[in-house]
């Protein structure tokens, strides 16, 4: 089996417009969730966000593609060009022919949805711009990054809700791997902050109006992020034959289903993921010094994420560092894990661990070292990216320092 | 016109798939099988019902001001939130 490198990392997120930006926001411990700016918000019971600020795709973008970008695509397209201008690479001839993008996303083009639906439904209009079904689609995100950047293998797109992003990149290293492509862009992007996407959350009532608090006794539920996480996954000889720079290494993933609930998660399932990544990468548990957690600020997410990162860690659980930068950059639902995997490789590469910020009061049901409101610096060789979505699929990526 | 007692237990009953009838005043949800899901499907269905809106977060069902506790809590709060946003 080929050995998989990180060589290009790209993202746009309510805490940075790039991965620089991103890591010096999750350092300093800022917040980007704040007042949503959105119509119709007066309607919303939860009117807060952690939304994308100060992007204007209309300089990014031309007319004619504006007419085909959803935002979700906007911000996936954003994050490829910084991803793939790191890695160095030019697809062309055979590892053009044989690389692909496979990319997650829960939702796909919530907003073009919800537009059109106002205009056929509210407005009473009969009539919809012909690119709605193009601009929607759930592989819209991934189809223009491969006639972007001439990628011509396999691609396609994932969507396991909150887990999306790391079922995606699993796919992605997994191909890597196993030789089936020298390289593949992967990751993820939401884009559901609109009045119909919120209203849809707003229902569930797991949903905090205030801020979301990972691990803190008071936490009282998620907040919704939206933005994407692009990455340049490369076979390993293949990087370091042309000198390219190396960000982490990509050395194992797990993926299981609870085969319980529709939306409450089950430690077992949880905790079979994270002992499965870290079986498939060769990594003995008191390796692995970080874990980006899922993290979502609920009340039952956090405190079964804790007991079974306890079952599969044992007594280590005690001496790693679990955080939560959702508290940042808000959860970005089937682009989260692709974001979150910024603070693996900030951990590993910088050895700065981004904290779980909003953090009032400990939870004995979540009594791990959660890195409180202060990014820490330590030396981390092994982290993990917990990903477990709502239908009960869990999928977990362990990075290694190179 | 039927009392919100009486239309808030039928709501409680369809959800528990039992009769009114079956459904007593000191009974938990828990008691009537309800879980979490069925419980945020009740409240959106007595909201529907009555045009209020039942302050309750899934996170922290001690903390709102709405008690979950029994069949009796919960008509209690909902008599009290018909008379507050219909005053």
């Amino acid at each position: 089996m080929k050995r998989v490198v990180i060589t290009g990392a790209g993202t746009i997120n309510a805490i940075g417009h790039s991965v620089s930006e991103t890591f010096a926001s999750m350092r300093e411990g800022r917040c980007g969730i704040g007042a949503l700016e959105i119509q119709d918000v007066e309607r919303l019971s939860i009117q807060i966000g952690g939304q994308v600020k100060g992007f204007e795709a209309e300089g990014e973008f031309n007319r004619q593609q504006m007419a085909l970008y959803d935002r979700f695509t906007q911000f996936t397209l954003y994050a490829a060009r910084e991803a793939i201008k790191q890695s160095g690479l030019e697809f062309i001839g055979e590892l053009a022919a044989r690389s692909g993008v496979v990319l997650g996303t829960a939702g796909g083009g919530v907003s073009t949805w919800d537009e059109n639906y106002r205009a056929v439904y509210e407005a009473g209009k009969n009539r919809v711009h012909p690119f709605v079904v193009p601009k929607l689609m759930n592989n819209a995100a991934a189809s223009h990054v491969s006639i972007e950047y001439n990628l011509k293998g396999p691609s396609f797109t994932v969507s396991t809700a909150c887990a999306s992003s790391n079922h995606a990149m699993a796919q992605a290293f997994q191909m890597v791997r196993l030789g089936m492509a020298p390289a593949m862009v992967t990751g993820g992007s939401e884009s559901m902050l609109c009045f119909g996407g919120v209203k849809a959350w707003e229902g569930l009532r797991v949903m905090s109006k205030d801020a979301c608090r990972p691990f803190s006794m008071n936490r009282n539920g998620m907040v919704q992020g939206e933005g994407a996480g692009v990455f340049v996954f490369e076979e390993m000889e293949h990087a370091k034959k042309r000198g390219a720079e190396i960000l982490a290494e990509v050395v194992g993933f797990a993926m299981t289903s609870d085969a319980s609930d529709i939306v409450m998660p089950s430690k077992q399932g949880a905790a079979r993921a994270i002992a499965g990544a870290m079986k498939d990468g060769g990594i003995n548990p008191e390796e692995v010094g970080y874990i980006n957690a899922h993290g979502t600020g609920t009340a039952a997410n956090d405190k079964t994420e804790c007991a079974a990162v306890a079952d599969a860690f044992g007594q280590h659980a005690d001496n790693l560092m679990i955080s939560s930068t959702k508290s940042m950059h808000g959860h970005l639902i089937g682009g989260t894990g692709a974001v979150e995997l910024l603070a693996c490789i900030m951990a590993l590469r910088d050895g700065v661990i981004a904290p779980t910020i909003g953090y009032e009061e400990p939870d004995p049901e979540c009594a791990l070292d959660v890195v409180p409101n202060e990014a820490r610096e330590a030396k981390v060789n092994v982290a993990l990216s917990n990903a477990f979505a709502f239908g009960g699929l869990n999928a977990v990526l362990a990075l290694r320092k190179v | 016109m039927t009392s919100v007692k009486d239309r808030v237990i039928a709501i409680i009953a369809e959800q528990a798939v039992l009769e009114p009838g079956d459904v007593s005043m000191d009974q938990t949800l828990e008691d009537l099988g309800i879980d979490s899901l069925g419980l945020v499907e009740s409240i959106f269905a007595i909201e529907e019902a009555f045009d209020i809106q039942v302050p309750f977060n899934a996170n922290e069902p001690q903390e709102s001001d709405f008690d979950i506790s029994s069949v009796a809590t919960i008509v209690a709060g909902i008599e009290k939130l018909v008379a507050e946003q219909h005053a």
